[in-house]
């Protein structure tokens, strides 16, 4: 048997090794790869950077405990950007697990802006299932769809909702999501029906499917993907977290993804399986 | 009678909805906004529909010690621990049964529920995401392969993507000068994702909404009735 013939059988738990250490040692040792900002990001940052003194910005939550690896950075990035700027945050979910994933990331920039008040600041008003039709209704009526907030308070009773009767209410609007219902209908609902201006971020492999909303319309503002995603808009805010050191560990993994491809594709030309499959 | 009235109440209904988009005025305004809002309450009742049949189907496979049965005892068992918990202490802000069980959150650091969602669930569900690298790596070994000219620009184009979505990309091609910029790895992904990706997946986009549009009008018309059940 050759060499290549021998490569061609390896054991896959030998693969899994090599997929182990590669992602193991970049979280142990930081690597320091420079990062590039693409536009899509550029303009999420320019989104929440250059709207009004106060604004009113809805974030929403539709994901859960599985991405959270990937798009909770962008959440806690965005976060950070908004309470730096002052304005007032409102969370909601489309995804039951969203609300936990809301509490948790105000949790953590809390040591950062201890002054930001619950009620006055943000506001956590939970999961409303539904999907597009929870959009729809949020549209027309904020109340009626969350009449309480996620630790059953009323709305009436919570300052920073007296400005806000429906979606038009926010100055823009943007959407964590791992699937459906998430960012796409955010785009279909909040903006196509009632022209607020939608950013957000998603999973890397969600990417492509919602490519086609970022148009000259700007059905979709900015877009966050992925990992790289959120290294890049914690780059741009200047506030390095898990993303900014997940991102090394993830460029090497598809690095040896690569190496495992071209030996892959070399020993099926060396052995001549390219052949076989032509006869 | 069985099959026809809910035929009726689909076609009166959907027609409604349909009619309300192009005439928003009352009373079709309102009639909508109230289906709306029915709508959002049998979501919810819908939510506890799927838990109980969740615990239907477990039961039952275990009552007939179905294959690898054992597994869903632990899905019952961690479904009912869940639950329980959750009305006796409620969830972070919301109380429960018996209150905020402020003994438990001095011993846990938070409330059970909350404990078990972030130090147990969160884990679990991050460590089976993770694991599809594993099996990734694995895959691109054995049956990622140049057989054809489809599956050859498949390839470079996976790969050129994979580079350019990664720090490695900007590591590589960083040193290009600046007037040559359409070179670095990130920049060739940024074009293959915006111009040939996009335009395959608007062209799948249109299909799959003249198909939804195509699905909508046969449930309304009462053509398809496999939501109703039976054949």
């Amino acid at each position: 048997m050759s060499f290549f013939e021998k490569l061609m059988k390896i054991d896959r738990r030998i693969i899994f090794l090599l997929i182990f250490v590669g992602v193991a040692i970049p979280l142990i040792v930081a690597l320091n790869f420079e990062l590039e900002i693409t536009q899509p990001v550029r303009k999420v940052h320019g989104l929440v950077e250059d709207a009004d003194d106060g604004a009113y910005i809805l974030l929403s939550f539709d994901y859960g405990p599985s991405t959270k690896p990937e798009i909770q950075p962008m959440a806690i990035a965005i976060l950070k950007h908004a309470f730096e700027r002052d304005y007032k945050v409102v969370c909601s979910a489309l995804w039951p697990m969203g609300v936990l994933m809301c509490s948790e990331a105000i949790e953590s920039v809390k040591e950062e802006y201890p002054n930001i008040e619950y009620g006055v600041d943000y506001v956590n008003l939970g999961y409303k299932a539904g999907g597009l039709v929870t959009i729809n209704h949020m549209g027309k009526n904020m109340r009626e769809t969350f009449p309480t907030d996620a630790a059953n308070n009323p709305i009436s009773e919570i300052s920073i909702m007296d400005n806000i009767k429906n979606l038009t209410n926010f100055d823009f609007i943007v959407g964590f999501s791992s699937g459906s219902p998430g960012l796409k209908e955010w785009v279909q609902v909040a903006h196509d029906a009632y022209g607020v201006p939608v950013a957000g971020g998603s999973t890397a492999v969600q990417v492509p499917s919602l490519s086609p909303y970022l148009n000259r319309e700007n059905q979709l503002v900015g877009l966050l993907g992925g990992l790289k995603g959120a290294a890049e808009y914690e780059k741009l805010i200047a506030s390095p977290g898990t993303a900014v050191k997940g991102m090394d560990a993830q460029s090497i993994a598809h690095l040896l993804i690569i190496i495992f491809i071209t030996i892959g594709n070399i020993g099926y030309f060396v052995t001549g399986k390219y052949k076989q499959k032509r006869l | 009678m069985k099959r026809q009235f809910p035929l009726v109440i689909t076609f009166f209904v959907g027609m409604l909805v349909i009619v309300s988009q192009f005439i928003p005025h009352q009373p079709f305004g309102h009639l909508s906004d109230t289906l709306e809002s029915w709508f959002l309450i049998i979501s919810g009742f819908a939510i506890l529909l799927g838990q109980l049949n969740l615990l239907k189907v477990n039961i039952i496979k275990i009552h007939r010690k179905s294959r690898n049965w054992q597994y869903y005892i632990v899905c019952v068992v961690s479904f009912v621990v869940m639950i329980t918990i959750g009305i006796l202490w409620g969830t972070q802000d919301q109380p429960g049964l018996l209150g905020q069980g402020s003994a438990l959150v001095s011993f846990f650091g938070r409330k059970p529920f909350d404990y078990i969602f972030k130090y147990f669930f969160e884990n679990l569900s991050a460590t089976m995401f993770s694991l599809l690298a594993f099996f990734m790596a694995s895959a691109s070994y054995r049956a990622f392969r140049a057989r054809n000219l489809e599956s050859s620009l498949l390839l470079i184009s996976a790969v050129l993507v994979m580079l350019g979505r990664t720090t490695i990309g900007t590591w590589l091609t960083g040193w290009i000068p600046e007037n040559l910029t359409y070179l670095h790895l990130p920049q060739i992904a940024d074009f293959i994702m915006k111009y040939l990706q996009k335009t395959g997946q608007r062209a799948i986009m249109i299909c799959a909404g003249l198909g939804i549009v195509g699905s909508s009008l046969r449930i309304i018309l009462g053509i398809e009735r496999s939501y109703l059940g039976g054949k």
